[in-house]
């Protein structure tokens, strides 16, 4: 080590093997967590100062479109890890992926940990390694942060809120409520890993599968969209709920019906057959990776198109199209030629008993 | 999927639909009304709403959801058992996941665990089992619920416990059977159903020969059906066959997995632990003799209702609901007069809309606006 490095700051280090709850207390405990674990993964110009806030030059903001998008999401996952990924890869995707669905360019992201006393400070580095990997994926820097500590079994191990903001292109208008007579559905790709891997990480089930969570972020997705179709009409993620419970939400918000082909709809085999054992309706598996686009009928092939190109959208597809105004109702035309209602889920999907 | 996706071929059951459609003009009932076919069980419901059937099959065939949901007709007084036994100090109470939100009276069993009951979801009751040798100072109660089709592995798992010594384990008996069920169904005055798709698992265990009385006595055809959507249309088909000749047979389609003798082994255990009750309540239903089952004396150990206080209060179904008129075929569930409005999915009145293998719901949540025909074609 060089004289010049040794009479910089010290860097606080963590002696710790687990969390208690003086890394709560505001005190020297605090500061060795937060500048070994989190700025140790998440360093930026924006949040090495510590300070109560980050500060951000709206010029710069300004630069990138015309309307700041703002949205927040709590991340209470139980594993903490699970088949291609873990909770903090969800925390960074879940919420850059909340502001690219209204065609913002997501930039800065808040990190608000709740951490169980008893976590282990390994898991903890882990995880924040992971969202400074997401966050680099996704072009955004996690800039201000806050560290909770709760007694064992107030919390569930470890729960994160990122908050995100983005920002708008101007002449970009993305809502629910666009959807248009003869639009198309697009979805990019395999639905109801996510759902499946993280019910099957329980291991309730004793099934042995290779299924992965598809968590990733789609930012990089919507602008190769964009640039092909700056009209897309809605846009939205297909997580809790899945894309049954997204097309309902286009169809009520927009006041028309959509119906979508259950032969297009593309799923793995092993996701299939779990559902077919535990009886679940995958149209409902959440999804972290996978986005539901209605986009006018004429550009639709141009999106696609585009869409492909992009390594998040290989998998893309058209589902189904935008029916008449009126009672708003999403139909599913069966593989087996018949015709279903897809509504909404009154509560979370329980498995059938025979 | 291999070996399922073979019975979901669309060109197969185009076949199938057009030789069911030879066969109306040559059934006499339909000159008159449409026929109504039963499909007793909520597995064929399920696939009948989930792959759209009724609207595939001609509209001189209508389906009557029958009764063999068993989460939709465990009445509610039987619910509030199990939340009065999951809220006794030192038990954990494993159930069915299906079971969680069926309503009793005041609060369903997913309340009481938000209230802070200890309730598990188990996904077979040997996982009850393993959760009490794991937790030793806890009481497990097992809630065995089901017809034929799950009472064998109650019943092993009761005799499970009684090999390993298992004294903290227990079940808290709803296992029904499906026979005297059909019969109450068929006695019924305003009864108008022609035919039956018979349940595929429970017959599994029991065999074919407990539905001879149906077509000897009764004189309707009833045909043991697969879950898939190509065996539920190739039962149709057979059950139409059968009027179209005037015959009433027992037949069995779904020959892969039911051996007309049913399961021996399985039965054995279910004689060994389980002996019928006088009478057991339904939703829905009312009182049927001899429909329900309980754990014989030489295994009282494990039974819960001897275990432990059961309140064992009767609480009569809301006078609104209809359910009992659906379950025999007499008005369809949009008929009802509150489906939809005071009974939905979401807050359940009535024991069809509670599960989604219950009638009212798979209609509510599949078929509750008429998919057309040609729905298909619009789609492009």
């Amino acid at each position: 080590m060089t004289g010049e490095n040794a009479v910089q700051k010290r860097v606080s280090r963590l002696r710790e093997t687990t969390i208690n709850m003086a890394h709560g207390s505001g005190g020297k405990k605090m500061r060795d967590l937060i500048e070994d674990v989190f700025l140790g993964a998440f360093n930026n110009p924006l949040l090495a100062p510590l300070e109560d806030q980050a500060v951000i030059n709206l010029a710069d903001l300004a630069a990138s479109g015309d309307r700041l998008a703002f949205t927040t999401d709590s991340y209470v996952v139980s594993p903490l890890f699970f088949p291609g990924g873990n909770i903090g890869a969800l925390a960074v995707n879940g919420t850059v992926n909340d502001l690219a669905m209204c065609g913002a360019r997501p930039l800065y992201l808040s990190c608000g940990m709740v951490l169980e006393e008893g976590l282990e400070v390994e898991t903890l580095r882990t995880i924040a390694a992971t969202m400074r990997e997401m966050a680099d994926a996704a072009g955004v820097a996690i800039v201000t942060g806050d560290t909770k500590v709760v007694e064992r079994g107030a919390a569930d191990k470890l729960f994160i809120n990122t908050s995100g903001v983005g920002v708008i292109p101007a002449g970009v208008n993305i809502k629910a409520d666009r959807a248009e007579p003869g639009d198309k559905i697009v979805i990019n790709g395999f639905l109801g890993d996510h759902g499946a891997a993280i019910l099957l990480a329980r291991n309730e089930l004793a099934l042995e599968t290779d299924i992965e969570t598809d968590c990733q972020p789609l930012y990089d997705l919507v602008k190769t969209m964009l640039a092909v179709c700056p009209d897309i009409h809605c846009l939205r993620d297909a997580t809790r709920g899945g894309l049954g419970t997204v097309l309902n939400e286009f169809a009520e918000s927009s006041g028309i019906s959509i119906s979508i082909n259950e032969t297009a709809i593309p799923m793995r085999e092993n996701v299939k057959g779990a559902c077919e054992l535990l009886g679940l309706d995958p149209l409902y598996l959440a999804n972290e990776g996978k986005l539901v686009a209605v986009v006018p009928a004429d550009r639709a092939d141009a999106v696609l198109e585009a869409m492909r190109k992009n390594p998040a959208g290989t998998g893309s597809v058209i589902i189904g199209e935008v029916g008449e105004r009126g009672e708003p109702l999403v139909v599913m035309n069966t593989s087996f030629g018949g015709g279903r209602i897809v509504d909404l889920l009154v509560g979370e999907q329980l498995p059938r008993i025979c | 999927m291999k070996y399922v996706d073979e019975f979901r071929d669309p060109v197969k059951a185009q076949t199938l639909l057009n030789e069911i459609n030879d066969l109306i003009p040559q059934i006499d009932i339909i000159k008159d009304r449409p026929l109504q076919i039963m499909e007793v069980c909520g597995g064929h419901t399920h696939s009948i709403f989930r792959y759209g059937l009724q609207n595939m099959l001609p509209r001189e065939v209508e389906f009557v959801h029958g009764p063999g949901c068993p989460v939709c007709v465990l009445p509610m007084g039987r619910v509030d058992d199990c939340v009065a036994l999951a809220e006794i100090p030192h038990v954990i109470f494993a159930t069915f996941g299906d079971a969680m939100r069926v309503p009793g009276s005041k609060k369903s069993l997913l309340q009481a665990k938000a209230e802070g009951a200890d309730v598990r979801m188990v996904y077979s009751p040997l996982d009850a089992l393993k959760l009490a040798k794991e937790n030793p100072d806890k009481e497990v109660i097992f809630f065995g619920l089901g017809f034929e089709t799950t009472m064998p592995s109650t019943a092993l798992t009761v005799l499970q416990a009684k090999e390993d010594n298992v004294k903290n384990f227990s079940l808290f008996c709803n296992h029904i059977t499906i026979i005297p069920t059909i019969k109450a169904i068929l006695d019924s005055p305003q009864l108008e159903i022609d035919g039956f798709l018979g349940p595929g698992h429970v017959s599994m265990v029991i065999g074919t020969s407990p539905y001879d009385f149906i077509a000897n006595h009764y004189k309707k055809p009833i045909v043991v059906a697969g879950f898939e959507p190509l065996d539920v249309l190739h039962s149709m088909w057979m059950v139409l066959k059968q009027l179209a000749e005037g015959r009433h047979e027992v037949e069995n389609q779904y020959n892969r997995i039911v051996p007309d003798a049913g399961s021996a082994p399985a039965l054995e255990a279910v004689k060994e632990v389980f002996e019928l009750r006088e009478f057991f309540e339904w939703r829905g239903l009312g009182s049927i003799d001899h429909s329900g089952i309980r754990v014989r004396e030489e295994y009282a150990e494990w039974d819960a209702e001897r275990k432990f206080p059961v309140p064992n209060l009767k609480i009569a179904d809301p006078k609104s609901c209809q359910c009992g008129e659906v379950l025999k075929g007499v008005i369809k569930p949009a008929q009802c007069k509150v489906f939809g409005t005071q009974c939905t999915p979401d807050m359940p009145l009535g024991a069809l809309m509670v599960s989604t293998e219950g009638a009212c719901a798979a209609y509510y949540n599949y078929g509750r606006v008429q998919v057309t025909r040609n729905s298909a074609s619009a789609a492009a």
